[in-house]
């Protein structure tokens, strides 16, 4: 698997990412003791909840949960590391065990897809990054705005252990997802590249970003638009949105996204808004109809689902999205742009469209 | 000039190096002053905000990073991207590790040679930002155009083959230097910059061309209206070559074609050093023109002139802390307590940040800032509460909340952000963080003596842990009351599952701008007890509307209808109105409708039940019955006397038929064309006794025989809205309370009075009757007025229809919402029947086979008429999606 093969695929048809991995996981319904296993029966903390930490438990579950996604068809794989940084496993106390969940989620992942793999349908992996959950843009004490109660070092430090144990791995690509905080997935960006200094092959990065409700932003306020450029020096495989909106909601800032970012367009959005009893309603029909409509309009390279998602769904949105063509990459925008929590972007220069 | 348009104003003033007000406030540690330095720089119009802390007495990186961190939270300032101005890499890159957006780092250059160069351009590009590169090398400063030319071109290469550069990423910095400093040498700088803005332009076209613009007035430090010239030509003539960014004090920039012709033409001779006397003759004038500037036009901005109210919303929606202690003060002024600015205008205030917070018109770090402005306002409010407190020797403590995200769920930044707002407002929070096992939630609160806990959780299965935290309450036997938030939650899940395994108040809170209110509302010992019950009753009709226990045995629809009310249609000729058609009632005065006033519902709403007049008299509460009801003599005075209220109303009689369970409204007495249809529901109960099972349209004779229904709508009006919203701003709830009681009980008197004017004339069925106000409510009249939504006829969506009847929203103002509910809200409408015999009864529950004839009836999709008349219901319908169990 190289760059230029998912590069080319990608080139040719609108490729599907898996569906959510916590939604799978609730469906076993895993008591304390599932999540302990035998190897961590005795750990002093309690460990429910810890998905991660299922990955060295329960393999098997893990490994079915990605297969299940593959027969429905997607392409692509998120592997079981969305909280397998220091930061999220310290509420477990499993910081040690970081490099270990990361490794041997890529192995599970990776081994479900060989066995699914043709020459000529290939399936790919992604190491997943998740936000943590801490903010680095907010402060927790209104008295004091000016405080931090993480710091950028701090998420680089951890966000370069996932990593570099993802890439060590052998993932395919890097996925740095729900973004709530740019600023923490900037410590993510920074720290992958930084493993370059280290003589690893980083491998292309896909980066998917949160907009948490009606106000049309990031929670910490960007819009859309400021999102991808404060993402954009990275130069990703791909840029997108997941979680927290359901499809309808979603549409009109994948649309922004797709206006203004140069790059190709990921979305994965959640079976529908959460209902009362936070469950999610929307059929794989209903989900797949929306991501239908968006690659019928031009809008996206990359589709899949995130919270509420089941492999049905998956299954549907392939089927919907079958044929169709994926977005055209635009052109390189040969503007300066630059945001705050809106983008700014800088008068064209006499040469602009040359390009 | 064309290329104005073209132009990026960055500000300057954020600049410790250039401004010596922004100088002093970084040394004193007033950030919230230098915020507003930022704050105006970005209303002025500045793109992009240069934040420069070189000050040799000062922690500069600490600096940069505090005064970042607190723009972070400003989103008007925030909104733009940031420039990091520093001669120090280290600031510029604690610099870089504070801002979300893409900045801009200003500068990097080849002075201390190549290595050092592109290892601080490798870094900000891993960082995301664009850089500013100053024309300066190994050797100094660039002063000629070649020269400044050269060293752009050699960092040009370094950037975008070496350090991975896109060329548009980059902005050269030729250096502005003073002209016109009596120095020789000097006389040409701002030439040599024009000739290197062409140089770039012409070899670098992506590449952009800044500069420090208040560098080239320098000589003229304390003369803004020449300085400010001076910026003006000096842009007006070097735009147009390609110079597309500067950085400048939007202030302090005149308009070109605004400076003197003799001024501008002094000043353009300095510039292009014109003349060797240049200099001196602008020297020679330049004091003719001090103290006329753009920075001594200053005014105050248009807001403060607004009522103080309005003043303090628009504080707190923007989140300006400036004046509001002054404001806060002219309201406590008039106020009678300290603790009525909070009720009133304040939480007024937040009310509009917590709807424009909904609404998604405000995000989350406008909603933080405005909890500071309240926090503001609510401190200076304290040594005056505290000082009464002591007066009154009131000793309740200051509410303490405990917060935790429950076992199992690591998601606490909504918790996070309620235990901002709550400390805003001076609430004590006792944070437990996340993953907090039940039984150490319980046992904090106890420890902590907390006056309230709140719970959060974001996944599913938190839902059931809350349920469990509810329960393990109760089983300890704690009596505070449980606060339910994050995103999983809802209040339906609240009031299905949490509420009932706790009866101290289980309260579902949606945002964190309205937790405030709540917790307010619990701490307050009259509140309290009120807002409880009110929960309490939401939560038992939720739970009323979703589970009633299995399905209840209801008559078959074809048997009930043939047990339906004989109206003895064969020996009775129902009476023909007097006026029929509409008739508008719009003479109607609060003095007569005193008089039909039915006070015992009144002192309901004042939670305090029993019957009039004898709870007047009453052992225990008669003393508050007769204060209260002496103060509602008084207000309706005013009310009558100053003429506050208008009420208004319309009445319709019009040619009816029943046919079936149909009342058939006609266009006229031929009887021929339908007008309306009014489809109505039946008593389904088991029929036990003896009794018909009742319908309404069974009190209309069916067709064959001439009968006639009349509806009818009325409203005391919107200004008991208005009034009741005004005296809550002015902090005078009780009054306000009054307003709207009083609104209620007199639409209902209106309904009374106008029933008994139909009886006697409009229809003039009973023309001779006379009761006093008691028969009135002891309805001992023929005839009556049942109302949609109420039991007989429970549907509200029949409004609709009688509204279009009555043309009731051109009659009478009024409006009915989405949910059918009437606006104004001081109304009541109705049908009127005549039949001796009609009498009010309840619907009951009703079956499947109902509600589908029904629907049919309606043309309504049975799981609409189900929603509809979801009280009504005997059975359980279909789970519709809302209700759908989690996956």
């Amino acid at each position: 698997m190289t760059e230029t093969d998912i590069t080319a695929h990608a080139a040719r048809r609108i490729l599907v990412l898996d569906g959510a991995m916590g939604t799978m996981i609730q469906q076993h319904k895993p008591g304390e003791e599932v999540y302990r296993g035998t190897r961590f029966a005795d750990w002093t903390s309690d460990v429910g909840g810890n998905s991660e930490l299922l990955s060295l438990t329960q393999p098997e579950m893990i490994r079915d949960i990605h297969t299940a996604f593959l027969e429905a068809g997607a392409d692509i794989l998120c592997t079981n590391t969305f909280g397998a940084n220091a930061i999220s496993q310290a509420d477990y106390g499993m910081e040690g065990l970081v490099t270990e969940m990361n490794a041997e989620s890529v192995r599970l992942a990776r081994e479900a897809a060989e066995a699914m793999s043709s020459p000529d349908r290939p399936r790919w992996v992604a190491g997943g990054i998740g936000p943590t959950n801490q903010t680095a843009s907010l402060s927790p004490d209104v008295n004091d705005p000016g405080y931090r109660a993480v710091t950028f070092d701090d998420l680089a430090k951890a966000y370069g252990e996932a990593a570099r144990a993802l890439v060590k791995a052998g993932v395919d690509v890097l996925l740095v997802e729900t973004i709530f905080d740019t600023l923490n997935a900037k410590a993510a960006l920074f720290a992958i590249d930084s493993l370059k200094d280290e003589g690893l092959d980083v491998p292309p990065l896909m980066i998917s970003g949160t907009i948490t409700d009606r106000s049309g932003r990031t929670l910490t306020g960007q819009t859309p638009e400021a999102f991808w450029v404060s993402m954009s020096h990275a130069r990703p495989f791909s840029v997108g949105l997941n979680c927290a909106l359901g499809a309808g909601e979603m549409r009109q800032h994948v649309r922004t996204l797709s206006d203004v970012a140069d790059t190709r367009i990921s979305a994965y959005p959640n079976a529908g808004l959460p209902n009362e009893m936070g469950g999610y309603d929307e059929t794989p029909e209903e989900t797949a109809a929306h991501l239908g409509e968006w690659a019928d309009a031009g809008l996206v390279n990359i589709v899949g689902g995130c919270c509420g998602t089941t492999p049905d769904h998956i299954r549907a949105i392939a089927d919907a999205v079958a044929g169709k063509s994926p977005r055209a990459v635009p052109a390189t925008v040969r503007r300066l742009r630059l945001s705050g929590l809106e983008m700014f972007e800088a008068p064209g220069t006499s040469t602009e469209d040359a390009a | 000039m064309s290329g104005v348009a073209n132009f990026i104003n960055i500000g300057e003033r954020t600049n410790v190096t250039g401004s010596a007000k922004f100088k002093k406030l970084i040394m004193e540690g007033d950030f919230a002053t230098a915020l507003d330095v930022a704050r105006s720089q970005v209303e002025n119009g500045a793109q992009i905000i240069d934040v420069n802390m070189d000050e040799g007495l000062l922690d500069s990186e600490k600096a940069m990073v505090t005064f970042l961190n607190l723009i972070a939270s400003e989103p008007d300032i925030s909104r733009v991207p940031v420039m990091l101005d520093s001669s120090k890499f280290e600031v510029i890159e604690a610099g870089l590790k504070c801002v979300q957006g893409r900045a801009v780092v200003n500068s990097i250059s080849l002075k201390e040679g190549e290595a050092a160069f592109l290892e601080q351009a490798r870094t900000i590009r891993r960082y995301g930002a664009a850089v500013v590169v100053m024309a300066f090398d190994e050797n100094g400063q660039a002063e000629t155009a070649q020269h400044k030319y050269e060293i752009c071109r050699r960092s040009y290469d370094l950037l975008v083959e070496k350090a991975g550069f896109q060329p548009w990423d980059i902005i050269f910095d030729p250096n502005i230097f003073a002209v016109a400093t009596g120095i020789e040498e000097h006389n040409d700088y701002a030439n040599a910059f024009f000739e290197a803005i062409k140089l770039i332009k012409a070899d670098m076209p992506d590449t952009h061309v800044s500069g420090g613009l208040s560098n080239v007035s320098f000589s003229f430090r304390g003369n803004n209206a020449v300085r400010e010239a001076m910026h003006s030509a000096f842009l007006y003539h070097a735009i147009p070559l390609g110079m597309n960014m500067a950085i400048v004090n939007a202030g302090q920039i005149t308009v070109y074609d605004d400076i003197p012709e003799e001024l501008r033409e002094r000043v353009e001779d300095v510039l292009f050093n014109r003349r060797d006397d240049a200099t001196e003759r602008l020297l020679e004038i330049a004091d003719k023109y001090k103290g006329t500037g753009e920075a001594s036009k200053k005014e105050d901005p248009k807001w403060r002139e607004a009522p103080v109210e309005k003043r303090l919303e628009h504080a707190l929606v923007h989140g300006i802390t400036d004046f509001v202690v002054e404001d806060t003060e002219e309201c406590r002024l008039r106020s009678e307590k300290p603790l009525h600015v909070i009720e009133g205008p304040l939480m007024d205030g937040m009310n509009v940040v917590g709807d424009l917070f909904g609404a998604g018109k405000m995000f989350l770090p406008q909603v933080v800032k405005s909890a500071r402005v309240m926090k503001t306002a609510v401190a200076h409010l304290l040594p005056f509460m505290e000082e009464e407190k002591r007066q009154q020797g009131d000793t309740s403590a200051k509410g303490k909340v405990l917060m935790a995200t429950v076992k199992g769920d690591v998601h606490d930044i909504g918790k996070n952000i309620v235990g901002v707002v709550l400390q805003c407002n001076n609430y004590d929070v006792v944070d437990m963080g996340v993953m907090v096992p039940t039984e150490d939630i319980i046992a904090k609160a106890k420890e902590e003596k907390a006056d309230i806990i709140g719970l959060s959780g974001l996944i599913t299965p938190s839902l059931d842990r809350m349920v469990e935290v509810a329960a393990e309450m109760k089983r300890q036997g704690l009596d505070l009351p449980l606060l339910i938030g994050g995103a999983t939650t809802s209040k339906k899940h609240t009031a299905l599952k949490i509420a009932p395994e706790y009866e101290h108040g289980v309260i579902h809170v949606d945002d964190a701008s309205k937790a405030v209110g709540v917790v307010s509302k619990l701490l307050s010992k009259t509140a309290r007890p009120v807002y409880l019950s009110e929960i309490a009753a939401e939560q038992e009709q939720m739970r009323a509307g979703d589970d009633r226990g299995g399905d209840r045995p209801t008559s078959p629809l074809m048997q009930a209808r043939a047990n339906a009310f004989d109206g003895g249609w064969d020996s009775y000729t129902p009476p023909a109105p007097q006026t029929p058609g509409l008739t508008v009632i719009d003479d109607t005065e609060v003095a007569t409708l005193r008089g039909f006033i039915d006070w015992t519902p009144f002192f309901a709403t004042w939670e305090m039940r029993g019957n009039f007049p004898a709870i007047l008299d009453d052992p225990d509460r008669g003393e508050t019955a007769r204060e209260l009801y002496d103060n509602a003599q008084k207000m309706l005075d005013r009310i009558e006397s100053e003429g506050w209220f208008n009420p208004r109303g319309v009445v319709g009689l019009w040619p009816a038929n029943s046919r079936g369970d149909d009342i058939l409204v006609w266009t006229d007495e031929t009887r021929g064309k339908l007008r309306a249809r009014m489809p109505q529901l039946r008593q389904q109960r088991n029929k036990t006794r003896d009794t018909a099972q009742m319908c309404l349209a069974d009190f209309v004779a069916p067709e064959g025989t001439a009968d006639w229904v009349g509806g009818f709508a009325v409203t005391t009006g919107p200004e008991v809205h208005e009034i009741a919203d005004q005296l809550k701003a002015e902090g005078n709830d009780y009054d306000s309370i009054m307003v709207q009681a009083l609104g209620d009980r007199l639409a209902e008197a209106f309904a009374e009075a106008l029933h008994a004017r139909v009886r006697r004339s409009l229809w003039g069925y009973a023309p001779g009757e006379e009761l006093d106000n008691t028969g009135l409510i002891r309805e001992q009249y023929r005839g009556i007025r049942p109302a949609p939504g109420y039991p007989a006829c429970p549907d509200h969506t029949e409004k609709r229809t009688l509204f279009d009847l009555l043309d009731a929203p051109a009659h009478t103002g009024l409006e009915l919402t989405d949910s059918c509910a009437m606006w104004p809200a001081s109304a009541v409408s109705g049908l009127y029947f005549s039949h001796p015999e009609a009498r009010y009864f309840g619907i009951g529950r009703i079956g499947p086979d109902q509600v589908s004839d029904y629907a049919a009836r309606k043309g309504m999709e049975i799981a609409e008429a189900e929603a509809w008349l979801a009280p009504s219901l005997a059975y359980r319908p279909d789970k519709s999606s809302a209700d759908r169990k989690i996956a």
